[in-house]
């Protein structure tokens, strides 16, 4: 039987040690009869030596205390109550203050429907996604405590999607305020760490069902629709059209079956 | 938490080692690790199975990742030739060192994407397929940048290898 042909990967995986030990011994053979692609490889070899050695001394550095993951894990714990609050309260005193005054032509004239609902998972999205400390306020492998939490608050059996077919995995869910009342908002994220928002509440008069509509506010994007008083946002990093698959999945498991 | 502690602490010098080497600043590339050390804690329970250093580098790289965007689009600001040796710790041989910060202005010059291959290959010891994860590409690209970043690095070794003095001349003005 003659060896199967040596190919450009074979080479490199030669270098790198990832070979099998019988294909090693196969790659070697060829390298001993092809003394131009061996130079060639010798120079990769030399190239990956010279790197870890380059390098090498970066890892035996201590660590900075920035970098100590303990305190990193003990902040973490501590952060929440204190800081979270305080930018809480300066948020709230900012708007009453410098807004107050110009809003109030604004909130008299507060849209109703979904393009309220929609505005909300917008702001939903643009303070907690950004967030590294707590994003969500409960977890998804405590789902069930989220669930019963805010069908609760939304007098309402309330069901979380599952996106994981989409690409996308359930970080949790809090409640969040809205002028029409609490929503849940359900955050996901999928393996390069970019979140999506799902946004529900009840519908108050406006808009009971609402065929399923994109909106756009800076580079978050989005889409609403209702279905018999239940109303949902969609919102992410995206363009409103390319979340739309989504959407779709999340209103097809919302509906009754 | 006390799982993680232990998984993850040991694998901190290595993310510095290729955020450093992937940004070539040693204060940013620890701001990336720190960054993405918080992230990998508050997302503890919430990763997939699966190998924790692929799952470590990948938020890393993704990290590096949007910092070079947000960079690019206010102009670059980390010159080639700022790193000084301090930044790549000390080599013992004089004659060593020279040769391995060479080989780092060298390395500095591929394009990211292939940096970032042969560093998470041939530094850091990541299977083809975990840096495929990591990358978020298919391995069949792994293996064609990695390809290519040999070849290139290769050249520029070979090119310029008998004019080690001229070359940081020709770094500075040809910014």
């Amino acid at each position: 039987m003659s060896p199967r042909p040596i190919t450009e990967d074979d080479l490199h995986a030669y270098v790198d040690r990832a070979l099998e030990p019988e294909r090693q011994a196969e790659v070697a053979d060829y390298l001993g009869e092809h003394p131009d692609v061996a130079k060639r490889v010798a120079g990769f070899a030399g190239q990956r030596d010279l790197l870890r050695a380059a390098l090498a001394p970066i890892a035996e550095e201590p660590l900075p205390p920035e970098l100590n993951l303990s305190r990193i894990i003990e902040n973490r714990a501590r952060r929440p109550s204190v800081v979270r609050w305080a930018m809480a309260a300066m948020l709230l005193l900012s708007i009453g203050g410098l807004g107050g005054w110009a809003m109030r032509g604004a909130l008299q004239a507060s849209p109703g429907g979904l393009v309220a609902l929609a505005q909300e998972a917008a702001a939903s999205y643009s303070v907690y996604a950004p967030d590294r400390v707590r994003p969500v306020e409960v977890r998804a492998s405590d789902s069930a405590q989220l669930v019963q939490w805010v069908s609760d608050r939304l007098q309402r059996p309330v069901k979380v999607p599952n996106l994981t077919t989409s690409g996308y995995r359930l970080m949790g869910g809090r409640l969040v305020a809205t002028s029409h009342g609490p929503a849940a908002m359900f955050m996901y994220d999928d393996d390069r760490g970019s979140r999506i928002v799902v946004l529900t509440r009840p519908m108050s008069s406006a808009d009971q069902n609402a065929p399923m509509t994109p909106r756009s506010q800076g580079d978050v994007g989005g889409l609403a629709w209702a279905d018999d008083g239940v109303g949902y946002s969609l919102v992410g990093h995206a363009a409103p059209e390319s979340l739309r698959p989504i959407a779709n999945e999340v209103r097809r498991q919302a509906r009754p079956i | 938490m006390k799982d993680m502690l232990l998984q993850v602490e040991p694998l901190i010098p290595a993310l510095r080692r290729y955020a450093r080497a992937l940004v070539r600043n040693g204060a940013n590339a620890d701001d990336l690790v720190q960054d993405c050390l918080e992230r990998a804690v508050s997302r503890w329970y919430q990763r997939r199975d699966g190998d924790v250093r692929a799952w470590l580098f990948t938020i890393l790289h993704n990290l590096a990742i949007s910092q070079f965007r947000q960079s690019a689009t206010r102009g670059r600001h980390v010159p080639i030739d700022e790193t000084n040796e301090d930044d790549f710790g000390e080599a013992a041989a004089q004659e060593r060192k020279i040769m391995c910060q060479d080989v780092l202005n060298k390395l500095a010059k591929l394009p990211e994407d292939q940096r970032a291959v042969l560093l998470l290959v041939a530094v850091e010891d990541l299977s083809y397929s975990d840096a495929a994860k990591v990358l978020n590409i298919p391995v069949g690209t792994v293996m064609s940048r990695l390809s290519r970043a040999r070849e290139r690095l290769q050249q520029e070794i070979e090119g310029i290898a008998d004019k080690v003095s001229n070359n940081v001349v020709s770094l500075r003005s040809g910014k």
